[in-house]
């Protein structure tokens, strides 16, 4: 197995949240981010974009709190 | 706050859902914004999916919450919107416009991490994303992102497409979409954490 340098263990953080990655990508991205610290925040901060897409959504349809108490 | 028992009452007349509508457009609007990049056509977006939810009401089932099915309808007049931009030619090329030695520059040329841009810790995700500031930070990050990344960026992680999805209204290739969503994220990072942890350090 190849080792990845960080470069290339961003673009694999990346496309894991877009397709699954093959059995040898995981495997090297398993290894990197268990070496390399930067790389386990980055990983961490990809995520939390990914996730903020759908708490943007959540947000965006929550129900305000505003409206809807008179209309019973 | 999740909805409570109540709010499937709330729906029930027309009148309230009306109301309900008013209350949630400043919220659509700001969604159409960070993903049209132009606030006169975000305003059409908007105002088109109301008027849709209006009359389309008697096709609301109530499987989902209401806000939650008007939403839908202003993710399709956003693709719509997505669509006509393209075929204005609005979308530019694809290309490099100093993006790539934006990313570059976050390595060494070994593949390592620059010393100045390795990655942080952000803290705890969850209070990070109920945190007022991180979203004020996000939108500047957003708007700062090049057009054409953010185009593709907004594409799969706002509207939730795939990235075989967006190939094809893009027509480009999915691993050119990878590439470029790879991209975007570096460039997000980077421009969040600078913004985002400066005001929290200080």
């Amino acid at each position: 197995m190849k080792m990845l340098m960080c470069r290339e263990a961003t673009r694999l953080m990346s496309k894991r949240l877009d397709v699954s990655l093959g059995i040898q990508e995981k495997m090297a991205l398993k290894f990197h981010l268990a070496m390399c610290g930067a790389c386990k925040q980055c990983n961490k901060q990809f995520q939390l974009l990914h996730d903020a897409g759908r708490v943007l959504e959540h947000q965006t349809t929550a129900m305000p709190f505003d409206v809807g108490g008179d209309s019973r | 706050m999740s909805a409570s028992p109540d709010s499937a009452h709330d729906a029930d007349s027309l009148d309230a859902r009306q109301r309900r509508l008013a209350a949630v457009r400043p919220r659509l609007l700001a969604f159409a914004r960070l993903q049209l990049r132009d606030a006169s056509e975000a305003d059409d977006v908007v105002q088109e999916a109301l008027i849709t939810a209006v009359e389309k009401d008697a096709h609301f089932a109530g499987k989902s919450g209401y806000e939650t099915w008007v939403f839908g309808i202003l993710k399709n007049k956003i693709l719509d919107a997505l669509r006509a931009q393209k075929r204005r030619g609005k979308w530019q090329s694809w290309e490099d416009d100093g993006v790539e030695a934006a990313v570059e520059n976050q390595f060494q040329a070994t593949g390592r991490w620059q010393d100045m841009a390795r990655p942080r810790s952000w803290g705890d995700p969850e209070s990070t994303l109920a945190s007022e500031r991180f979203w004020q930070v996000f939108d500047s990050c957003m708007i700062a992102l090049p057009e054409n990344i953010a185009r593709i960026f907004t594409m799969r992680e706002l509207m939730g497409l795939s990235t075989r999805q967006i190939c094809e209204e893009a027509g480009i290739k999915e691993n050119n979409c990878w590439v470029i969503l790879h991209r975007g994220r570096l460039l997000l990072r980077a421009c969040l954490e600078k913004g985002w942890l400066t005001e929290a350090d200080s």
